[in-house]
């Protein structure tokens, strides 16, 4: 059942009452989300309040306790998930960037579509040119990671990725790694493929972007969506929680 | 000083040594093909055979290299099973060279950072894909020091090859020390000879300790574009 005809509006993520412990410690205690097709969803909240959790659960870095997830009508909670479909479909990128130290840039980017999708060097080659293009970063093909700045590293990742082409992107906290110019680079990239249309689900810190460039803003609290609806929600916080969360952002 | 050494006593010691490093190359290479095995094993997503593998190990550490010597050349015939001594040598130094060889190669294998194994794992790799692209391709960098260093070991592990009667750098000496009745110079000899085999190894395994070293100090230093170059 978990490849079920998949209507245009449906969303491509889902999360029903997601549970999930870490030991005897609760972080997930029933979250609800929904992200559709050629949106961008913020996850906002302090630090220990589950968003990054709720995250890596999206793509089984995490296994939920009880609840249902949903990506692109596939069920992640089904212990017999296909993976390799999973993340044929998502692609991730993570505060630490996590490039392979041992191959250059271009073999960073083509190492998954040759090794996953079979695709053949020439047109791997040609994708990752592709994708380096989008992030700004053509010349640095024949770079090792360790030559890049944090922004231009973290700007490969989000290529790493898009050669995949996957239907949904989750960001991890990107730019909590970055000082504000490095950061600002990277959240360019990032704008540039909201405006492309991908669907992208983001934990972040920046509220700015988040303000300006998600349709969807998801606030966490003690592993729960306190509060969630469109950027308005940050300039007019519903819950003491929120309230104070924006404020002390200022 | 007289003495009774000779050319013809000193080319027996270079053909001992000549059987020195002939057992340490393969020792080193047979050890090290079942010894990859065995860092496969250890980290394996099966349990049973981190289980099976890590007894393996235990045993083979827990156990001095002279007993499996005489296990095996004593012990096989005792079966049923002729063995000379140089297959009895050659096996056990297999044995004991892949145990501590498959777990230090376990350790390196798992010193590349988690977060690697995950993007491979997020971009839709396979285990084994992700093992051959992305985790070994960086173990063996870091596993290169201490490998080099552990053929240090080797080379003189090999000298106990001769309580079997194999006539490698030691027992060459015995030998030759057994005829003219001088030991100190025999040994200091043989010392010398090991030493010479074991030091430029040692220096090899310093200078590439040094080297990673640098190379992680340079990676934890986020440095900027063309910075690198000048190491």
């Amino acid at each position: 059942m978990s490849d079920s005809y998949m209507n245009s509006d449906d969303p491509i993520v889902m999360l029903r009452d997601v549970r999930k412990s870490f030991g005897s410690h609760l972080v997930l205690a029933g979250v609800d989300m929904e992200a559709h097709r050629g949106e961008v969803t913020a996850i906002i909240g302090r630090s220990g309040s589950g968003k990054s959790t709720a995250l890596r659960c999206i793509d089984r870095l995490e296994v939920v306790d009880s609840g249902q997830i949903s990506v692109c009508g596939r069920r992640v909670d089904d212990p017999n998930v296909d993976l390799k479909a999973l993340r044929l479909d998502v692609g991730i990128v993570f505060q630490s960037y996590n490039l392979f130290p041992h191959l250059t840039i271009e073999e960073n980017i083509m190492l998954a579509p040759r090794a996953a999708k079979g695709v053949d060097k020439a047109q791997a080659r040609e994708l990752a040119q592709s994708v380096l293009a989008k992030v700004g970063l053509s010349e640095k093909a024949k770079a090792y990671p360790e030559q890049l700045s944090g922004g231009q590293q973290q700007r490969v990742a989000i290529a790493r990725s898009l050669a995949m082409q996957p239907k949904v992107m989750l960001f991890d906290e990107v730019t909590s790694a970055l000082d504000p110019q490095l950061t600002g680079e990277v959240l360019k990239v990032i704008e540039e493929l909201a405006a492309a249309g991908m669907t992208m689900v983001m934990v972040t810190h920046e509220m700015a972007f988040a303000r300006r460039v998600a349709d969807k803003v998801v606030f966490m609290h003690s592993g729960r969506v306190w509060e969630h609806g469109d950027a308005s929600i940050l300039t007019d916080p519903q819950t003491p929680e929120l309230q104070q969360f924006v404020h002390s952002d200022l | 000083m007289t003495t009774g050494l000779n050319a013809n006593h000193l080319l027996f010691l270079l053909h001992g040594a000549a059987w020195t490093i002939g057992l340490s190359l393969i020792a080193f290479i047979g050890g090290g093909l079942l010894g990859m095995v065995v860092a496969l094993c250890r980290v394996s997503p099966l349990k049973s055979v981190r289980l099976a593998t890590g007894t393996y190990v235990q045993l083979v550490q827990g156990t001095p290299l002279m007993v499996i010597l005489f296990m095996t050349f004593f012990g096989l015939p005792a079966l049923g099973l002729k063995i000379s001594p140089l297959t009895a040598a050659s096996a056990s130094l297999l044995v004991y060279v892949s145990a501590y060889l498959g777990e230090i190669w376990r350790g390196c294998i798992l010193s590349v950072p988690r977060a690697q194994w995950e993007a491979a794992e997020c971009l839709a790799l396979t285990r084994a894909q992700r093992m051959r692209k992305v985790v070994l391709p960086q173990a063996i960098r870091i596993a290169t020091p201490p490998t080099v260093g552990f053929m240090v070991q080797i080379v003189k592990n090999t000298s106990l090859a001769s309580v079997v009667g194999f006539v490698e750098l030691a027992r060459a000496g015995q030998i030759i020390n057994n005829s003219l009745f001088e030991p100190f110079l025999v040994y200091l000899i043989i010392a010398a000879v090991y030493f010479a085999l074991c030091y430029p190894l040692s220096r090899w395994s310093r200078r590439l300790e040094r080297r990673s070293a640098r190379a992680q100090e340079a990676r934890s230093l986020s440095t900027p574009p063309g910075q690198l170059s000048l190491t």
